[in-house]
């Protein structure tokens, strides 16, 4: 068998459905073997980043490990912000990149670039195979350390004369790596601890992250919080970790987060993080964060523990596992609901009045368009049943205040790296793994110009994406801050010139709407929810209107700009 | 909280790459590194490295756990937490030995048990291991008579076995 062989053979045993690439001279050889294998579906891309992002999306919604194929040299640096996105989310993604034949390896060759020196610092792990023979063994542990543990991209870097050699393939059915054993059962006298720690709180909040998602324990989780009756917040990681829409849920907390949960945060006496890593845009000023909270701290990475915040019960494990444990003690123990209930009571009247005092709110204009009202009407006529990709700023926090994401899975949106030009590349990757399903991006005019590109991959691919533009003709976010802080100097952040989004949607073949006034929203977003091709919305929003609440970068959550 | 010197023993896979990526951990987080000494163990799939870094409880408790994150990291131990350990440094010092010195830096020598391994009709290149505390005190005594140039392995430490039967 040659090596790109190999390389395809393994993908097939790995279950790979789909891949995300790019074609290029050292790739021909797998590509030609692709040509042969009609199993394998591969997306076409327009640029090297939207095929890594798209892989990124498809594994964020399916759960999936995302496989995305590039040549070498510029092809495999494209794919670098997909690698840091998926690798700051913790995103299960196996990238291939062609590489020069090794003898030319340090040659400085035509299209040679050392690919697995620079994502060392942004993926989980890297190869660079040097061995026809040991593919097949490589390929199995790419996909098993990008899937187990806390998961995360991994890069094969694939010299052209390793798939052009010859060998036997001997696939691994098991693969154990003795330096690599991630744990996923928790101390059971830890979890013990946690459940003392909660019976003996008064102001207990559960703190959800994306580890929730990744681990799929929200079922667990809900059971606990209901038996327990505990208020529940989300990071923009964990939202869809919890039913947005549960009465026990704060929605998100943090700098874009709501009044309510970050008041509870701030006086709890106990939190329990799931899965979250207490990232600075949750917690604010770290000294000020939660001063009277004890901290148990459910993570698969023990580097997530202790880092940022100290933790009075740290439990290594998988959050699924953590949680059924934790269930097992609180019905072995067997306290009535009603105690529960009880307990809290006084702490729930608090938080309803942290709700009432301010709630997550915006004021309607009857000229301009709210972007909130946007989100809301999204909400109201998708049921809150679409796939929701989002690109990075203003457009992000709007739909994560907004939308009330119900299920895990359902919101893809670049959290840790803040990556603009991510939703739309990863709403491709996320309608090819879930076909029959409602897949929007809600996008600002910023961002969605850094991938638009792509607009040609969804047309060719039939994938009738409904693309959100909330268009102020701003860097929004960026703005809101030269706003705020920087006394209106808007440096750099009005485009002169912005695309017909209309006209260019329909030089691609899809269809364009527009939306300038507040009566023409409804009707615009049902004609596109209502549309079987690629749909691009112009909503032109009120220009200036801004994200809040707003702690600033540094200030301690309690001190909330709210307008 | 207070910083402190500690030397950790970390058993890596021997494969290329490993190394870069232990330094890159290092210079990527904004961590120390004093020392690294790396060598093949009996099992040749194996490299040791031990590594002296400083920091605070919480930095060191990070950068053990972020070293065993890494996938080709089989095990790290704080040597500086084991009750008792083993630590030495070799270093190879030319130090000037003019006629009215010679004599002098031989002396010293022997007090610190020494090795002259290279004589030329001006310098004495001198073999000396031991804890660091031990080098430190050989360099400081020869400064005066004159060094002409340095070179040190980096620590290596061991963990001493019980002796309790």
């Amino acid at each position: 068998m040659t090596g790109a062989q190999m390389i395809v053979e393994a993908l097939k045993r790995e279950g790979v459905e789909v891949i995300f690439g790019y074609p290029g001279g050292a790739v021909i050889d797998i590509y030609d073997e692709l040509y042969k294998t009609p199993e394998i579906k591969h997306v076409l891309v327009r640029h090297e980043q939207g095929a890594a992002h798209a892989a990124d999306g498809y594994a964020r919604s399916t759960g999936k490990v995302g496989v995305c194929l590039v040549t070498s040299g510029p092809g495999a640096t494209n794919t670098v912000t997909g690698i840091a996105t998926a690798y700051m989310d913790s995103i299960p993604v196996v990238i291939l990149t062609g590489q020069v034949p090794t003898r030319l390896i340090g040659n400085d060759a035509f299209q040679e670039v050392d690919i697995t020196g620079i994502t060392r610092p942004c993926t989980k792990h890297n190869f660079l195979v040097k061995r026809t023979e040991d593919l097949p063994w490589v390929l199995k542990a790419a996909f098993h350390i990008a899937r187990t543990g806390r998961p995360g991209p991994v890069l094969v870097d694939l010299p052209k004369d390793v798939q052009q050699g010859k060998a036997e393939f001997h696939w691994p059915e098991e693969i154990r790596l003795r330096s690599y054993q991630p744990v996923y059962d928790p101390h059971p006298r830890q979890v013990e601890r946690a459940y003392r720690l909660l019976e003996s709180s008064t102001r207990p909040v559960v703190l959800v992250g994306g580890g929730v998602i990744a681990s799929g324990a929200h079922e667990e989780l809900l059971e606990l919080a209901e038996r327990l009756h505990l208020p529940v917040t989300m990071t923009l990681m964990g939202l869809g970790g919890f039913p947005g829409t549960h009465p026990q849920s704060l929605g998100m907390l943090g700098m874009h987060g709501t009044y309510y949960a970050n008041m509870a945060v701030a006086n709890s006496d106990l939190i329990l993080a799931v899965g979250a890593r207490f990232d600075d845009r949750v917690t604010g000023k770290v000294d000020a964060f939660a001063p009277m909270a004890k901290i148990i701290h459910i993570d698969i990475d023990p580097t997530s523990i202790q880092k940022n915040v100290r933790v009075d019960v740290p439990i290594v494990g998988d959050c699924k596992r953590a949680l059924e444990k934790l269930l097992q003690i609180v019905k072995e123990v067997g306290r009535p609901e009603k105690i529960w209930r009880e307990q809290f009571k006084d702490w729930w009247e608090q938080i309803e009045i942290w709700k009432k005092r301010y709630p997550l709110t915006y004021k309607q204009d009857p000229e301009y368009i709210k972007p909130q009202f946007v989100i809301e009407k999204l909400y109201e006529l998708t049921r809150g049943e679409a796939i929701v990709a989002t690109e990075v700023g203003q457009n992000q926090m709007w739909t994560a205040q907004y939308y009330k994401f119900d299920r895990p899975r359902t919101l893809i949106t670049s959290g840790g790296l803040g990556t603009m030009g991510f939703g739309f590349p990863a709403a491709i990757g996320a309608q090819m793994g879930n076909p029959g399903k409602l897949v929007i991006d809600v996008a600002g005019d910023g961002s969605i110009q850094m991938n638009i590109q792509e607009m040609a991959t969804a047309m060719e691919q039939g994938l009738p994406i409904k693309v959100i533009i909330l268009n102020n003709g701003y860097l929004g976010m960026v703005r809101q801050w030269q706003e705020l802080f920087y006394e209106r100097r808007y440096s750099a952040v009005k485009f002169q010139v912005l695309p017909d989004f209309v006209k260019l949607a329909e030089a691609y073949g899809a269809l364009g709407l527009r939306a300038t006034r507040p009566e023409e929203v409804e009707p615009v977003l049902k004609q596109a929810l209502e549309s079987d091709r690629l749909t691009l919305v112009d909503i032109h929003i009120a220009p200036e209107e801004g994200v809040f609440p707003m702690v600033p970068a540094g200030r301690a959550t309690t001190e909330m700009i709210l307008v | 909280m207070a910083e402190k010197k500690h030397t950790l023993s970390v058993l890596v896979e021997n494969t290329p790459g490993a190394l870069a990526r232990i330094a890159g951990l290092f210079s990527g987080r904004g961590f120390n590194i004093d020392s690294l000494c790396v060598a093949e163990t009996l099992d040749p799939t194996l490299s040791h490295l031990t590594l002296v870094t400083r920091g605070d409880e919480l930095i060191i408790e990070q950068i053990i756990k972020q070293l065993r994150r890494l996938i080709d990291v089989y095990k790290v131990v704080d040597v500086t937490e084991e009750e008792e350990f083993v630590e030495r440094e070799m270093a190879l010092i030319k130090v000037r030995a003019e006629k009215e010195t010679r004599a002098e830096v031989l002396r010293m020598c022997d007090i610190f048990r020494c090795k002259v391994v290279d004589v030329s009709p001006r310098t004495y290149t001198i073999e000396v291991t031991g804890p660091q505390s031990k080098l430190q005190a050989v360099i400081e005594l020869l400064k005066p008579i004159g060094i002409k140039e340095i070179v040190r392995t980096g620590l290596i430490a061991m963990k001493r076995e019980k002796k309790s039967v």
